[in-house]
Order: C-alpha cells, then structure tokens, then sequence
C-alpha cells in the first residue's frame, strides 16, 4: 500500500435544550459516557482506560458486529468546564486502529457553548488520515456510500 | 481544502436528479442526452443539474463533435474522503445517542 497522508478537517454543530454543565458531564463522567461514545448494537468491547484529566488517557476498543476491532486511543490535552454562562472545551489528541492498522492521528476540539434555553456544542477534528482506506472500498462503493450517509451529513 | 470539497460534493448530491446521474456514470461514461432522457425535466434543465455536477467536480465532460460525454471523477470518490466521511458520521451518530441520553437523563425539575 502506498503511504500517503490525507489531512482533513470538518466541524459539527449541535444546539441541545440542556444545560452546559450536564452536556460536559456527559464527556467527564465515565458511566456517563459510556452511555453515547461506545459501539453501534453487538459491540464486544475489549480495552478500556478511563483518566479524564489534562494529560490523561482514555482507551476503547472492542469488536464490531461485522467483525471489524477497531482502537480508539486518545491523551486529553485540554479540559475547561462550562458554567451556566461561560463556555468550556475538551481537546484531546487520539490514534485510531482498525483490525491492528493504524488509520489516522487526530485531533478534537469540542466547545460546550451556553446559549439561551441550552447548548450549542462545536465539534471539529483536524486528522491526518493514513494510507488510504483498506483496498475493499471500490469507486461504486465509495458513490453508494456517499448517497446512502447524505441525509446525516447535510443535517449536521 | 478537502473540508470544502466535501461540502461541495455533498451539496451537489443533495439532489433526485443529480444522485440519478451518478448512479448512471457510475456504470459508465453516458452522453448528456443519456444522462437526461429518463428524468422527467426538460434537456436545458438537466444540463443546469449537470453543470453543478460538474462545478463539484464529480462529473467531468468532454466534447467530440456534437456530442457531450460525460464521466465521474475518481478522484472526489477518492477512498480517502470517504474515509474522513466516515469519522464525520462516526461523530453524528455519537452525538445522536449523547443526545438521546441527555434527554433520557433530564432531571424532573427541568421537564
């Protein structure tokens, strides 16, 4: 396969009716989290490391349902807790595998916005996306994939 | 850079007629007259949804003679940027069911 890097970044934009501070929770607190940041249905999870703190690391990995295993890893390099009025963020660099290949080195930046009656929350991941995809993914394939996943990605 | 290419290809996809067109070049290189007979729209308005093909780069034409080919770019399909789409909907859906659980978490004196 050739080496190659792909840098790339995108940004999501989320507006919630909940408070920033329980928006925050839901990435500080590890129960809470592992509500949301885990698997699709019939993922076996196999590591995990939970250390949220600047400089702490947060690991998960696990087996998908097509068989897929993919590893997330990540080192928390900036950590700023909302308040009702003042916003917070969470940066954090990760590594990503998939099936032992390591995919991309990443970066992401999550800002906790309040705003009247809720949040607005700003994702935006800065990658450098590795090698190229695994060899599977045809052209059609890559068409296909693009119709059936415009719907979500034009609401975001 | 890629980030707006991206929203370009998206935006040109977020369309019946367009999406059809693809799917047809996707088997093939196809004349504009190809790509337009089985939507139901005049020629003229066809070549407008082509010309925002084209301006998003997945379609390329060339012209020989009087007649317009037309072929998709492999280079926008690239695996690459349907890899960085994937990490995008990784993200949406995380974010749908952080949602969920938000909502399903509310406290009762916030209801």
């Amino acid at each position: 396969m050739p080496r190659s890097i792909t840098h790339a970044s995108f940004t999501i934009t989320r507006q919630w009716k909940h408070a920033p501070q329980r928006v925050f929770e839901a990435f500080a607190k590890e129960g809470a989290k592992a509500k949301w940041f885990a698997g699709p249905p019939g993922w076996e999870q196999h590591e995990k490391v939970w250390d949220f703190r600047e400089g702490g690391r947060e690991v998960l990995s696990g087996r998908h349902p097509d068989g897929k295993v993919s590893a997330f890893d990540c080192v928390y390099r900036d950590i700023v807790k909302p308040s009702a009025t003042a916003s917070g963020r969470i940066i954090y660099s990760y590594v990503m595998h998939i099936n032992g290949i390591k995919i991309s080195v990443s970066q992401a930046a999550i800002e906790i916005i309040p705003e009247t009656g809720g949040t607005k929350l700003v994702l935006t991941e800065y990658g450098d996306y590795l090698d190229g995809y695994d060899d599977a993914g045809s052209r059609e394939h890559g068409t296909n994939w693009l119709m059936d996943n415009l719907g979500k990605s034009l609401d975001s | 850079m890629l980030n707006y290419q991206l929203d370009r290809t998206f935006a040109a996809l977020a369309d019946p007629a367009r999406r059809a067109m693809v799917e047809r070049l996707v088997q093939g290189p196809a004349t504009v007259s190809e790509l337009a007979r089985p939507l139901p729209m005049s020629l003229p308005a066809a070549m407008l949804h082509l010309k925002v093909l084209e301006e998003s780069g997945l379609v390329t034409s060339e012209k020989t003679g009087r007649v317009r080919t037309c072929r998709i770019d492999t280079k926008v399909l690239s695996q690459a940027e349907q890899w960085v789409g994937e990490r995008r909907q990784m993200w949406e859906r995380s974010l749908d069911r952080l949602e969920a659980y938000l909502d399903h978490t509310k406290p009762k004196d916030q209801a």
